[in-house]
């Protein structure tokens, strides 16, 4: 069943930082994050340890108090309120479950808190929900990982947050139970129709359950915006490269013709659209997803396409995975790309030591700024 | 231990033969402990307990079985018995409140200096208890700098600490501390300081969360505290005979002097008897009512 948002008494807003910053000391956790997450959506917050999402989080949550900006959830400020106060929750790592009281109890106290005395009916039916109706009486000790991660979930949506936090839910899961994890709170998030914010390290993870994904880094957002959209077009070189794989090439954009801008670097051109590049002149980088690019021995370069981008080089690694190979490819100029290739063909794959031509279309190269 | 029969599935397995074997081993310096210095002199104790005076002979007993000592050593002493208990759940309480906050402290803020506080807990044990309870006369004494100071705000009965129960409660709370806090910060520094923050997210005021969840969590070491305190405080007489008046005189003090002074084995076992089944008595009680096997 789907109900649309704003069903099960859920009070829908958006929730928007306005110029959040949190520096601890000298250091700079989260530095002048202003954006909007829409109403009902489920929002990724992704980048490496450090970035400052979880510190962005825990503001958001009220368990850590900004050092300037604010945080609104529809015309509500939130900013000065005490954590106990706000009508937000949150699905912390590893849980912290109350291992004194069962799952029942652990579902139903932020209920009972509230002073609200008769729990039992929306208790089961949020156990009922995360598929946990006949552990009611156990103890938080005797579930395993993804049940105990049930638990938390439950505990906090059953409150009707604004906005449910999740910090690193499924970081302790096993890779398997983080898959089935997944889909159970995508399903979850669509079945109730609150806004998720989701802080991961994991861009998989990201990129398969939200709507929405900020690739954060160094306390800012570097880029926002649908998975597919910015896995095809990063803007930034530690998008490129931390939110999928890339392949670089460091070079100057040398001419502009109508849509496409030319490229040069180690005495080759390359074209790359207008449209696909931060810049359009001077120094910049080339970049292309390693499942858009072909390859083929060097002995039959002729095949390719012309206008087509080529680099030619030699395989220093293959690895077979059953649906796909992935090269190693040495270039010319010494570096190493990396070649995603499906096994479409009976042919065997390359060997190492093998010279190469690796090509691709101009529509799939991105053109980015030098600086990091 | 080692004479029992092995299972049947013992031939098939050298490893479960071996485990129960190595278990009683590693018991054995501990029970021949007990046994020669714990259950030998108990059983000495309760056979001097029921002796009879050799009529003329003061201090020598012979063997019987005068039952009737332990009704003289009640209606002789039921006082001190009450004296023991009070001052000691006094201590104890006064302990727990002086301790919970402090462990609590140790446990969740004190950061780098956690283990230069737990060092300054047990401290005072590098001085001698009679060295320290000693001090605590001159602490305490009616010039003192704290008598002067509660008596100038008219607090004290009888305008002085020494030589007065409270004397004695605060002796027993002072010497018995460490004892409740180790305990409880054993218990506290268990707990996951997350759970604190959940609380608050779910809507719990600092109170309410501590109420809800540090506090039952923290039981174990609550009654594990409590017991190290009460248990010994109620047979303390060392803090009787210095801080208090001779009217102020605990069960201790009682199998002390009769024991040493009066030379009257019997009644000093039986007292020590009634002491350990009263003791026996209120720890099982307490335990099950704390119901400390229900938690984690």
């Amino acid at each position: 069943m789907t109900l649309a948002p704003g069903a099960n008494g859920v009070d829908v807003a958006d929730l928007t930082l306005i110029n959040l910053t949190k520096s601890f000391g000298d250091f700079i956790a989260v530095d002048d994050l202003t954006l909007t997450i829409p109403a009902g959506s489920f929002f990724a917050l992704l980048g490496p340890s450090g970035c400052g999402k979880t510190t962005t989080l825990r503001m958001v949550a009220g368990l850590e108090d900004p050092t300037a900006g604010q945080i609104m959830l529809g015309d509500r400020d939130l900013t000065s309120l005490k954590a106990f106060k706000r009508p937000v929750n949150t699905v912390f790592q590893s849980y912290a479950l109350f291992p004194h009281l069962d799952v029942f109890e652990n579902v139903a106290f932020g209920l009972r808190r509230r002073g609200i005395k008769d729990v039992a009916g929306q208790v089961n039916q949020m156990l009922e929900l995360v598929e946990l109706g006949p552990l009611a009486r156990r103890k938080p000790g005797q579930l395993s990982g993804g049940q105990q991660q049930r638990v938390a979930v439950a505990r906090a949506l059953i409150n009707n947050p604004g906005v449910l936090l999740l910090d690193e839910p499924l970081g302790a899961l096993d890779l398997k139970l983080r898959r089935q994890m997944q889909i159970e709170l995508k399903r979850i998030q669509t079945e109730v129709g609150t806004s998720f914010v989701h802080v991961t390290h994991d861009q998989e993870e990201a990129m398969t359950m939200a709507d929405t994904v900020a690739v954060m880094n160094m306390g800012r957002i570097e880029q926002m915006g649908a998975p597919v959209d910015i896995y095809d077009l990063p803007t930034t070189r530690f998008v490129a490269t931390f939110l999928g794989q890339s392949n670089e090439i460091e070079g100057q954009i040398v001419e502009s013709s109508g849509d496409e801008l030319v490229f040069s670097a180690y005495g080759q051109r390359f074209g790359v659209p207008a449209s696909r590049s931060v810049v359009d002149q001077g120094p910049a980088y080339l970049g292309v997803r390693p499942e858009k690019l072909g390859i083929v021995p060097a002995g039959q370069a002729d095949s390719v396409a012309a206008q087509a981008n080529q680099v030619s080089g030699k395989i220093t690694d293959t690895s077979f995975a059953g649906v796909s190979t992935q090269y190693m490819v040495m270039t010319s100029w010494g570096d190493e790309w990396i070649v995603f290739e499906q096994n479409r063909s009976a042919s065997q794959p390359l060997r190492p030591g093998d010279e190469v031509v690796v090509h691709w279309l101009v529509e799939h190269s991105f053109g980015l700024s030098p600086q990091v | 231990m080692a004479t029992t029969t092995s299972t049947p599935v013992a031939a098939t397995s050298v490893s479960t033969q071996r485990r129960p074997r190595t278990g009683y081993l590693l018991l054995l310096p501990g029970i021949a402990w007990l046994a020669v210095f714990f259950v030998v002199p108990i059983i000495t104790l309760l056979i001097t307990s029921l002796q009879a005076p050799v009529p003329g002979r003061s201090g020598v007993y012979t063997l019987g079985f005068e039952v009737s000592n332990y009704a003289d050593a009640l209606s002789a002493y039921w006082p001190q018995f009450i004296r023991s208990f009070v001052y000691a759940s006094i201590a104890t309480i006064l302990a727990l409140l002086l301790a919970y906050p402090l462990a609590y402290f140790i446990a969740f803020k004190a950061g780098r200096w956690r283990a230069l506080m737990l060092v300054l807990v047990v401290a005072p044990f590098f001085a001698s208890f009679l060295l320290r309870t000693y001090a605590w006369r001159t602490i305490l004494s009616d010039e003192g700098a704290i008598t002067s100071f509660f008596n100038a705000l008219n607090l004290l009965p009888d305008n002085r600490i020494l030589n007065t129960p409270i004397g004695v409660v605060l002796g027993l709370t002072y010497n018995f501390l460490p004892f409740m806090i180790l305990p409880l910060y054993a218990a506290l520094e268990k707990i996951d300081p997350r759970l604190i923050e959940a609380a608050n997210d779910l809507y719990a005021r600092p109170f309410t969360g501590f109420r809800k969840v540090i506090w039952p969590l923290s039981l174990p070491g609550v009654v594990a505290g409590t017991l190290l305190t009460f248990i010994p405080a109620s047979g303390d007489f060392i803090n009787a005979r210095l801080l208090g008046s001779p009217s102020d005189s605990m069960v201790g003090t009682a199998i002390q002097v009769n024991f040493l002074q009066f030379r009257d084995y019997p009644v000093a076992s039986a007292l020590s008897f009634i002491l350990m089944a009263i003791i026996l008595t209120v720890v099982f009680i307490y335990i099950r009512r704390a119901g400390t096997e229900d938690l984690v």
